[in-house]
């Protein structure tokens, strides 16, 4: 008979008078008609939040919103004891949820959310995660010496787990000069900033593929550690044999040491999911789970700030610098940098700030 | 376009779940059915994939039109136009894609575009504020779960297509891409793994309009008669005795929303029920005042602390 759909559509701001209180019979219909005014304000306001945001509201209607929102929910629990108007009670359920999910919403907008988070909460979630950063820290060096084990035994290792093809001049028998060239800068700044952007987008997938994979009991994470680190094994083994630890080690330090943190703390993240799966302690497995996962998901966002980060490094520093000491020192300082930003700075919680999972839950 | 329900006997009652206000208000609120999740998916997915591809499509353009300008000598033209696209094409293809659904699910309605379509939205699990990380969490998650097997069983195929042994990672990678893809189907709630690892749900999205009170209307307000007859229609104790509120409920439902031939089809069953003759004609006003008086009735039973959940109560 109705057209719901439709006539929400076209009926749109077309208000219909209400009845006179007087007129029903029934005293639940009376109670409506006196307070329907004030839930259709509410309504209303809810709709132009829905909309967009809180600017377009006046003042005095978010003021009124709190407050409406309460008449509405004692509305529900009277209506729910005296009437039996099916139609009014699922209009005001429905009512006091839209509501609530505006009352109790998210209360920052993403910008207030990045700075609490830049400011305290991202060190903060790191800290959290200490046992299993140790353990991915681990498992990071254990790959690297496995990589390097592997290849030192047999040489087809090499093949197998260096992606590059037969035209990289990094192979097994490769003289002192093409291993120190592939070191060497490109000519000129041309170029690098389409490199920084492909690094960036390709680092991040990577990092966020390790925390994604932290879910199978963090097992695939820690895989994947490993898998890229024997990577790095083997380039040490590669250029040990010609004596260029050192420079390989500066030239891989100048965004290294932001970009394997990074790495690293996107395998503690997945870990840190699938040890509070495996082992969630006296929260049930739902509860542990996403205390754990929120507390990593802030790791994460840091992680892909990490990527940017490691991605300029990479493209700009890393080709224009060549001086092994240099290289050094811009690593050295990055690290240092992190370090004390992660473990030294611990700004005391504003109460309003981040929500930890702790308080949230 | 799934929450019409008009009362809760409407919704699915495995869907059904209860959440409990700071003020101690229950609220009943309603799982989206997997399927309803999918579809929103899709167009979500389609959404990104044709705004991406119309963003690839443009810079190609802009591109050729650079090389094309410069009479197709490679050397000539400015490397950093060219590179200075490749960027703007790097990071748009990575915010937009990890960008369209944190944004959107931050904002107020906590939903995609997709999710609004369909009439669903996020939420966290048990009544909780829904925080940006949860949020963030949820959406990490997502690339495992569909994007990355869908990639890696693609470019699998590509390989056994050149006639490359692929051996048994073929089935792991089907063996994962179904185990994420079915975890809806294994749990209660249908939360998939994103939801678990940031606690959050997908609900339905409540959209119920303020219908038109009933007894102010026709036969159903005090002094109310019919019009073709003008008869005023009462009921006695004993008739208004036999029916509970589910009845009085699917009365009202019909009132509402019912064609006169079902309207006339619940009266004969009414009157019979009550020993009345059924007359014809005048269906409406006979069911709206009895629709009236039933309420009342019962309604003033509810303050004495006395339900009749239905006729058989």
């Amino acid at each position: 008979m109705k057209a719901p759909v439709l006539s929400s559509w076209f009926g749109r701001g077309q208000v219909e008078a209400s009845p006179d209180i007087e007129s029903a019979a029934l005293r639940s219909d009376r109670f409506r008609l006196e307070r329907e005014g004030e839930w259709k304000r509410l309504e209303a306001i809810l709709v132009r939040m829905e909309k967009g945001g809180l600017r377009r509201i006046a003042d005095d209607d978010l003021v009124a919103l709190p407050t409406l929102y309460r008449t509405a929910a004692s509305s529900l629990s009277v209506a729910r004891e005296t009437s039996l108007d099916a139609a009014t009670l699922a209009y005001l359920e429905a009512l006091v949820q839209r509501a609530w999910f505006q009352v109790y919403g998210p209360r920052m907008g993403f910008v207030r959310w990045l700075r609490g988070f830049i400011f305290g909460g991202w060190s903060r979630a790191v800290r959290e995660l200490w046992l299993d950063i140790c353990i991915a820290l681990f498992v990071m060096v254990a790959g690297t010496i496995v990589g390097w084990l592997l290849v030192a035994q047999d040489e087809a290792w090499f093949f197998r787990l260096f992606p590059g093809g037969r035209s990289d001049p990094r192979q097994p028998g490769a003289s002192r000069e093409e291993l120190l060239q592939v070191l060497r800068h490109d000519e000129g700044a041309a170029g690098l900033a389409g490199f920084a952007a492909q690094l960036f987008s390709n680092n991040s997938g990577v990092c966020i593929l390790a925390f994604a994979l932290g879910f199978a009991f963090g097992i695939p994470s820690l895989m994947l550690l490993v898998h890229n680190m024997a990577l790095m094994g083997v380039l040490l083994w590669l250029y040990n044999g010609q004596n260029l630890v050192v420079e390989l080690a500066a030239w891989l330090s100048v965004h290294g040491t932001t970009e394997l943190f990074g790495i690293m703390l996107s395998g503690a993240a997945g870990l840190h999911i699938g040890r509070a799966m495996a082992f969630p302690g006296k929260l049930p497995v739902l509860e542990a789970a996403a205390a754990a996962g929120r507390r990593s998901a802030v790791v994460m966002v840091g992680v892909v700030i990490m990527m940017v980060v490691a991605a300029l490094l990479e493209a700009y520093p890393r080709q224009l610098v060549e001086d092994t000491g240099t290289r050094f020192m811009i690593g050295g300082t990055m690290l240092v940098f992190w370090l004390s930003y992660f473990i030294l700075y611990r700004p005391a919680p504003r109460p309003d700030a981040i929500a930890t999972p702790e308080a949230a839950a | 376009m799934s929450v019409r329900g008009i009362t809760p006997g409407y919704r699915d009652e495995k869907r059904a779940r209860t959440l409990v206000t700071p003020e101690g208000l229950a609220l009943p609120i309603t799982i989206a059915p997997r399927t309803t999740r999918a579809g929103a998916l899709i167009i979500d997915v389609m959404i990104v994939m044709f705004t991406l591809i119309a963003f690839i499509l443009i810079i190609y353009n802009i591109a050729w039109g650079l090389i094309e300008g410069t009479g197709l000598d490679l050397d000539d033209m400015s490397k950093g136009a060219l590179e200075f696209l490749g960027i703007c094409l790097a990071l748009f293809v990575f915010c937009f894609w990890y960008g369209y659904f944190l944004v959107q699910e931050l904002g107020p309605r906590g939903a995609t575009l997709g999710k609004r379509i369909v009439g669903i939205r996020v939420a966290a699990r048990g009544g909780t504020r829904l925080t940006p990380e949860a949020v963030i969490a949820r959406n990490l998650l997502r690339d495992i779960e569909i994007f990355y097997p869908l990639v890696f069983l693609y470019s699998l195929a590509m390989l056994a297509d050149r006639g490359e042994p692929i051996g048994v990672l073929g089935w792991v990678a089907t063996g994962w891409f179904a185990l994420f893809l079915l975890f809806p189907f294994f749990n209660r709630d249908a939360l998939r793994a994103g939801d678990v690892v940031a606690g959050t749900w997908v609900v339905e999205r409540p959209r119920a309009k303020l219908a038109k009170v009933l007894s102010t209307e026709g036969a159903a307000s005090a002094a109310g008669s019919s019009e073709v007859t003008g008869v005023r229609y009462a009921f006695g104790e004993a008739e208004l005795s036999i029916y509970g509120e589910k009845e009085l409920q699917t009365l009202e439902r019909m009132l509402r929303d019912s064609p006169p031939e079902a309207l006339q089809a619940v009266h004969a069953t009414i009157c019979r029920k009550i020993g009345w003759d059924p007359g014809a004609g005048d269906e409406r006003a006979f069911l709206e005042a009895f629709y009236a008086q039933l309420r009342a009735k019962l309604e003033a039973d509810l303050r004495f602390g006395r339900r009749k959940a239905d006729k058989f109560a």
